[in-house]
């Protein structure tokens, strides 16, 4: 295995070099034991495909997404006012993120503010990669397996991606199960709109357990995620009917990086 | 020949739709009661998306048995429509099919087809019927269709069914008649069931069924502006001024973006005197109250035709929380209501009432329920956006009243000072390079 290289953009801008491509890393890539594992995973591709990139590092802060979904538009615009400055500082021009809500809310909400830049899930970078040419992938231990995929809210409805994450599955030779809600019609995990840093409200059933049953219901083996959120959400939910054990959830960078080994 | 049925006829009619404009201008009037809100740029998408949406019907299709009957009905609507124009004429010239001479032989291919259209609507409706009543579908049970919404549910479908009985009834008697037009495809086998009646019956009959079947219809008409099924007329402004960004972008608010502009500038002089030209300041963040929506909400909720496909899409609906989409949309629409009825008691000026949006109708335990997923605005046949009204209540309780679940203060209270949800510091942000 090879080291982790990663470069924040002050480095690189003092060594008067650009990178390709900048790796927003988010507040749960950076902070979420769980999520850093993705973080890594995709950091690893990067640097095996050879693109080159960087990251902000202490100067990256929240987006601002989850503020402005509570309902908080001052601290969200203070968010973005803060890290537009930084972007645009750096004059970057093309950002990758592994989080749906980042993507979100860099690609649709910044440009009012001042912030225009190419913004990309992960998924839709990593197959402009693979249709470039530059990422080979192969089935590797993922051959055959059962999979679902679940769609999240902000990469699928929020901005109609249904397809990269899919295409980049294929790849891996897998058997991709649907959940009888999938794509425009996929149940959200529960944590959007802020409610992952708060208790539901009083119902009859906890959503991520509710969506945890859907995808254990197409007896997948690995449930693919492409978010961190998601991936907390459907990992509890997956625990909670005690089939940790069985069935793995999982990111689609962490697929592929275990696919290569990396 | 007496004139007296033409005067009537003319009289019935304007009368109809002297009073149908009359109400419908006092829902344009609430709708404008909303800030507010541009959304006429790009007029060919937009006429594209009502279309397909609108016109099209390309949403409702994503419920198979439901798109297709609806489809019928709405199709028998428009096509129907022909026939009730030459009623129109009929009654108001005293002719008698008028269009019959202009067509000849394809008249009774063309009425032939509206009666078939007319048994499919009659088929098409009790399968509605049945689904409301008999099967008693989830999503048309739930505790926001109790009353009034449930009842207009039902008093549609038997109007329709009037209507079309009527209309085949019209056309078989009349065929019984001497002078009258031969039967039509449907017709022909209605008939036989009023044969034996005198002649002076019949020709009563025939037209007592013509004056219930064009009564009827305006009498519907004027239905309208009291019930869900207005969505007839709106759906097509609506779907014309829907959202056409990406559904996750949410509205940025300008107000706020002056104001950090100004907390971020340097140079900023905190005590400056406001520019003289400086507009006046907000009233308030978000929304409490139906008037401090959008005009486009306001439409949206007008538009709402309570089928509940939003809701039954809802995760948090799904899992039992109170929030339910289609009632935010209820809600909105009586709210704004309540308001033109106050402005129409008070000679045209709101009194207050001490009451509002959020609290009176939508209570915060609601809003709160939401996780912006978007199935709601995805399952809306009519492009109605009940997430932006949510958005716009969780404005006002965050920024006017401090009244966020505590555990979101906490996670603003780190992004604030630690630019995370979480309390870890922002010089940490990198560590996981080195673990």
């Amino acid at each position: 295995m090879s080291t982790l290289h990663v470069p924040t953009l002050a480095q690189m801008t003092a060594e008067g070099k650009a990178p390709e491509v900048l790796f927003w890393v988010g507040c749960a890539g950076s902070f979420d034991d769980r999520a850093k594992k993705i973080t890594k995973a995709f950091a690893k591709i990067l640097q095996h495909v050879g693109v080159s990139f960087a990251v902000l590092g202490t100067e990256e802060g929240c987006t601002g997404d989850p503020a402005k979904r509570a309902g908080n538009e001052f601290l969200f615009q203070m968010q973005a006012m803060m890290n537009i400055q930084v972007l645009n500082g750096y004059e970057v021009k093309h950002i990758v993120t592994t989080c749906p809500h980042c993507f979100n809310t860099l690609k649709n909400e910044y440009p009012e503010l001042g912030g225009n830049y190419t913004v990309e899930h992960h998924s839709q970078f990593l197959n402009g990669l693979l249709k470039a040419g530059r990422l080979k992938i192969e089935g590797g231990q993922f051959r055959g397996k059962k999979i679902t995929f679940h769609d999240p809210c902000y990469l699928g409805r929020a901005n109609g991606e249904y397809e990269a994450p899919r295409e980049l599955l294929e790849k891996l030779d897998v058997e991709l199960r649907e959940m009888r809600r999938c794509k425009q019609n996929g149940l959200c995990c529960g944590a959007g709109g802020a409610q992952m840093f708060k208790e539901a409200e009083k119902g009859t059933a906890e959503i991520n357990h509710v969506r945890a049953d859907e995808a254990l219901e197409t007896k997948a083996e690995i449930v693919v995620a492409g978010c961190p959120f998601c991936n907390t959400m459907l990992t509890d939910g997956v625990k909670n009917r005690e089939k940790e054990a069985e069935v793995q959830v999982l990111d689609l960078a962490e697929m592929i990086a275990l696919a290569e080994e990396l | 020949m007496s004139f007296l049925p033409q005067l009537v006829f003319a009289a019935v009619l304007i009368a109809a739709i002297w009073r149908f404009s009359k109400k419908a201008g006092t829902i344009a009037r609430n709708i404008h009661l909303g800030k507010a809100q541009n959304r006429s740029d790009n007029p060919g998408a937009r006429r594209a998306n009502m279309l397909r949406v609108a016109f099209g019907q390309s949403k409702m299709q994503a419920r198979p048995v439901a798109g297709v009957l609806h489809f019928i009905v709405y199709a028998a609507f428009l096509i129907i429509n022909i026939e009730v124009l030459e009623i129109i004429v009929d009654g108001l010239f005293g002719t008698h099919r008028f269009f019959a001479p202009f067509l000849g032989n394809a008249y009774p291919l063309i009425i032939g087809f509206f009666e078939i259209l007319a048994v499919l609507t009659v088929v098409a409706v009790v399968i509605f019927w049945w689904r409301r009543n008999v099967a008693k579908l989830d999503r048309f049970h739930k505790p926001e269709m109790k009353g009034w919404a449930f009842t207009d549910a039902n008093n549609i479908l038997y109007i329709e069914v009037a209507l079309m009985f009527a209309l085949l009834n019209m056309n078989a008697v009349e065929s019984l008649l001497p002078e009258g037009h031969e039967a039509f495809i449907i017709s022909n086998s209605i008939a036989p069931l009023w044969s034996g009646l005198s002649e002076g019956t019949l020709h009563l009959l025939e037209r007592s069924f013509w004056w219930v079947h064009i009564v009827g219809i305006l009498a519907f008409l004027n239905y309208l502006p009291y019930s869900k099924h207005f969505h007839i007329i709106l759906a097509f402004p609506n779907t014309y001024y829907a959202n056409l960004k990406d559904k996750g972008q949410f509205e940025n608010n300008a107000a706020v973006t002056k104001e950090v502009a100004l907390m971020m500038d340097p140079t900023a002089d905190p005590f400056a005197a406001p520019a003289p030209d400086a507009e006046a300041p907000v009233e308030r963040f978000g929304a409490k109250d139906a008037t401090d929506l959008s005009w486009i909400n306001l439409m949206n909720a007008y538009t709402c035709t309570e089928c509940g496909r939003c809701t039954s899409e809802c995760p948090a609906n799904l899992t039992g929380k109170k929030l339910s989409p289609r009632k935010i949309m209820m809600d909105t629409r009586d709210r704004i209501e309540e308001i033109g009825q106050n402005m129409d008691a008070n000679g045209g000026t709101f009194q207050e009432d001490g009451k509002s949006l959020l609290g009176d109708y939508i209570t915060p335990e609601e809003i709160w329920a939401c996780t912006s997923c978007n199935a709601c605005v995805q399952a809306c046949p009519v492009d109605i956006d009940p997430l932006n009204i949510i958005m716009k209540l969780r404005n006002y309780a965050t920024m006017e009243e401090s009244s966020a679940p505590s555990e979101l203060n906490a996670m603003m209270t780190n992004v604030e000072n630690n630019g995370a949800p979480w309390p870890f510091s922002q010089m940490d942000r990198a560590n996981w390079t080195n673990e």
